[in-house]
């Protein structure tokens, strides 16, 4: 058969410029991880939504999500003023002694020094730095490996890289692993996160494959992530779910325990406790921790703890009770 | 650049037998609070019968009691119906018909099915509490299914009313007259909108005997045909034992007789009507195959599985109550269903957090509990999740039999309880021959990633519906009905409708 076709005059047969591996990467895959039902998982995920979270149950669930917050900035007009600020909401996020720091803040990479100034090295908050050519990820990989080391010597406890969605979508699965190896040595001893950008990737089927990709490169207590917050869609309750029963077949296949960060679009308090209910019911006790569950956000720090002084006292606080230090202006 | 052969070595092993290495937690680090429904059902300490729009005492005098099987207390008292008020609600019916109610414009007639609708809709809470104490299910399901719905066949019904003239080419539908119709107790106040609704729309009066055990919404319904100014007569509802159930069907001045529930007593009734010139529309039992091929999306064919057999108690004529599995997955499948079965929450059906409520009343967890004890002496082994049941009231925990075969009890009789049978399958064609191999032929459920494959088993399988990688999925638009023993005739959509009419 012929599959030849002329560009400018040039013969070229399509077929033997793609290995033949390319087109059969990703069927490959997906016989061996199993499909994902889209209809299914949004039904799943609409019962999580009508779980009823009262009294002493909502106060923990509020709490727990304050510890498993990474307080995020991630702007062009981000300055070491800004950190301090940051880093301070972290470590004592209301004046009530009650409230625990949140996990970690969430900085670029130039200003993981200036995050490390703020927090000193004797503190409960770690950083995590985004890098590997944040949001993109296009550029070469030596650029971004570089970033990498330098967060990393900069004083970042974590990273949270890019997945090569490029590569991923062409069939160039090894690169996507090769890829993750790379930046998981460059890190040393801090933990990686694995952004899939998930509305990039677009079908739960490819957001299975990338995760099943990820986690058989990374360590126990990596952690793959939803997305970037940059484009227009974000965690939703669908992808995070089936990262977490990507991550739950991969722990019970394996043992190797990996988190999961929802990033991006999580507001509200309502919402955190959804996706915890989530968590709780599909991988259990086990990941209702800081260690192995955690959500990118900024504004839900305030909602979760105005819920809380709401459960504790019965009515809603002013505004101005609450520090206002991640949001952007 | 490191490579992934460097990164092997420092990744725990795989195990070689497939088997899941570890085990996840689902423990009480977060447990939720109870989260009780409290909208006011409003029940009456005593419900009368309701006949020719008014709500009045048995002949008998006689009223039996109408418990909360969560919890084994009185509800209310509910009058004992008889023969003679049977025949009193036939001769309301049949003077309502005479009266106009036949003859009046599809468009007028419309109006008080979308009235009901919407009143139905604005009580939707009480009627769900109601519902729920009544027949022991969960509060999210009446809440988000039963009251919904029943108000969806009411709204879908009210559209067809005003065209009737148009329902088959250069004909139109035209009454029967009077139609008696009994209704089971899985779905009280949802079986009582599929089974008024149509019969309305089409132009009929109603004479209706809900269940014994749950005929407490029946007679608020009756309080809202009151409130919607229904005309006296129209609809009828006669409460009381199953007995008075077979005069009602019997009674000569039915023109048509519509009845949901077991095979064993839909045989009884059409024994009963034999040589007279009675319609007829039976909705009985089943045995549903829900078929899961190796392809399938195996979390969200878990899910359809659960909410297939788990849906009401499993108290579902249409519940996928076999499972056919084919071999290369079932292991892993029953193995993801028990994992899911561990985060299901079996009490308190008023609790908004419960997945699982209560069974209906003792006899039929005793017949439950009975069909375990025959599954168990066959040899299938037995599995429920470790879950605590509440001290008092009918519960039963979510139960899976494994190693089942076409020739054992559990896999070819109708057990209506939350009580799964796993059958497996090698090739398509013996899943198509196990799924057929019934009496019954109610519904099917086909999971597979392959198109070509779900037309193929929707055209073999003997089943009035065919899900496809979905299970339980209900509209009024669409048909539902029976192959053999599971009846005949349909309910919902047009078909539906044209069972209670004759095409003039």
């Amino acid at each position: 058969m012929d599959f030849g076709v002329v560009f400018g005059g040039v013969r070229v047969d399509i077929l033997s410029s793609m290995p033949l591996t390319v087109h059969t990467a990703f069927r490959r895959l997906v016989s061996e991880i199993g499909t994902v039902d889209a209809v299914g998982v949004e039904e799943r995920v609409a019962k999580y939504a009508t779980r009823s979270i009262k009294k002493r149950a909502k106060l923990f669930g509020l709490k727990l999500a304050v510890s498993m917050l990474d307080l995020t900035t991630l702007e062009g007009k981000d300055t070491p003023g800004k950190m301090t600020s940051l880093c301070r909401k972290a470590v004592r996020p209301h004046d009530d002694p009650d409230i625990p720091p949140v996990a970690a803040v969430c900085v670029y990479p130039a200003m993981v020094r200036h995050a490390r100034r703020a927090l000193g090295a004797d503190t409960p908050v770690r950083i995590a730095s985004v890098a590997t050519a944040f949001p993109s990820g296009q550029m070469p990989l030596k650029t971004r490996l570089g970033e990498v080391r330098t967060a990393v010597a900069d004083g970042a406890d974590e990273i949270d890289m890019v997945v090569n969605r490029g590569a991923f979508l062409a069939g160039e699965f090894a690169r996507v692993q090769d890829e993750i190896a790379a930046v998981l040595e460059a890190c040393g001893d801090a933990t990686l996160k694995v952004i899939l950008e998930t509305s990039e990737l677009e079908t739960y089927d490819s957001i299975r494959a990338v995760s099943f990709l990820a986690m058989r490169v990374l360590r126990p207590g990596d952690f793959i992530k939803t997305s970037t917050g940059k484009t227009s869609a974000n965690a939703t309750l669908g992808n995070n779910q089936v990262m977490l029963e990507a991550i739950r077949d991969f722990y019970l296949e394996t043992g190797t325990p990996i988190g999961m960060k929802p990033a991006g679009g999580i507001r509200t308090a309502k919402q955190a406790l959804q996706f915890l209910v989530a968590v709780k019911e599909t991988l259990g006790d086990a990941w209702l921790t800081n260690a192995r569950y955690r959500f990118g956000a900024s504004s839900l720090l305030n909602d979760l703890l105005r819920q809380i002084e709401k459960e504790k006292t019965g009515a809603y606080q002013a505004p101005y009770y609450f520090s206002e230090a991640a949001e952007s202006y | 650049m490191p490579t992934l052969q460097e990164k092997k070595p420092t990744r725990p092993t795989r195990r070689s037998n497939g088997r899941p290495a570890r085990e996840l937690i689902f423990g009480d680090l977060w447990e939720y609070d109870p989260a009780p429904e409290t909208a006011d059902p409003k029940l009456k300490a005593r419900y009368e019968l309701f006949i020719n729009g008014g709500f009045v005492a048995p002949r008998s005098g006689q009223y039996f009691d109408s418990i909360n099987p969560a919890n084994e207390q009185k509800l209310a008292e509910l009058a004992l119906g008889g023969a003679a008020d049977v025949d009193a609600a036939y001769q309301a019916a049949a003077r309502a018909f005479d009266a106009g109610w036949g003859r009046m414009p599809g468009r007028e007639r419309g109006k008080f099915l979308y009235r009901v609708a919407r009143l139905l809709q604005d009580r939707a809470r009480e009627f769900a509490v109601a519902e729920t104490m009544d027949n022991g299910k969960p509060i999210k399901e009446t809440r988000d299914f039963d009251v919904p719905m029943a108000a969806a066949h009411f709204f879908y019904h009210g559209g067809w009313a005003d065209k009737l003239d148009y329902v088959a080419p250069g004909r139109r539908l035209a009454p029967l007259g009077v139609v008696g119709q009994v209704i089971p107790w899985n779905f009280p106040l949802l079986m009582l909108s599929w089974k008024i609704a149509p019969a309305l729309a089409a132009g009929n009066c109603v004479v209706i005997k809900p269940a014994t055990n749950t005929s407490i919404t029946a007679v608020k319904l009756a309080e809202i045909f009151q409130d919607a100014g229904l005309p006296p007569g129209v609809v009828n509802v006669i409460t009381g034992p199953g007995a008075t159930g077979g005069i009602l069907m019997a009674h000569p001045m039915a023109a048509k007789i519509a009845f949901t529930g077991s095979t064993e007593v839909g045989k009884v009734i059409m024994r009963s009507v034999a040589g007279s010139d009675k319609r007829m529309t039976m909705e009985l039992g089943g045995k549903a195959a829900n078929i899961v091929f190796d392809d399938a999306p195996i979390d969200q064919a878990v899910e359809g599985i659960v909410n297939g057999i788990f849906f009401n108690q499993g108290q579902v004529c249409c519940a996928g109550s076999r499972l056919l599995v084919h071999e290369p997955v079932a292991g892993l499948v029953v193995a993801k269903l028990k994992q899911r079965l561990r985060v299901l929450r079996v009490g308190d059906p008023l609790d908004k957090n419960t997945d699982i409520g209560a069974i209906v009343s003792r006899a039929q967890l005793e017949t439950i509990q009975r069909y375990l004890d025959i599954g168990v002496k066959e040899g299938a082994e037995m599995w429920q999740p470790p879950c605590r049941l509440p001290a008092r009231g009918f519960f039963m925990p979510p139960t899976i039999f494994t190693g089942v075969t076409q020739s054992h009890c559990i896999a070819r009789e109708e057990i209506f309880g939350p009580v799964l049978s796993i059958l497996t399958f090698r090739t398509i064609d013996e899943a198509i021959e196990k799924a057929n191999n019934t009496a019954y032929g109610l519904s099917a459920g086909v999971w597979t990633d392959k198109g070509s494959r779900i037309l193929k088993m929707s055209t073999e399988l003997k089943a009035g519906v065919v899900w496809a990688n979905t299970f339980n999925k209900f509209d009024p638009a669409s048909p539902f009905g029976g192959y053999k023993e599971s009846g005949f005739g349909r309910e919902g959509g047009r078909q539906g409708l044209l069972d209670y009419g004759r095409l003039v």
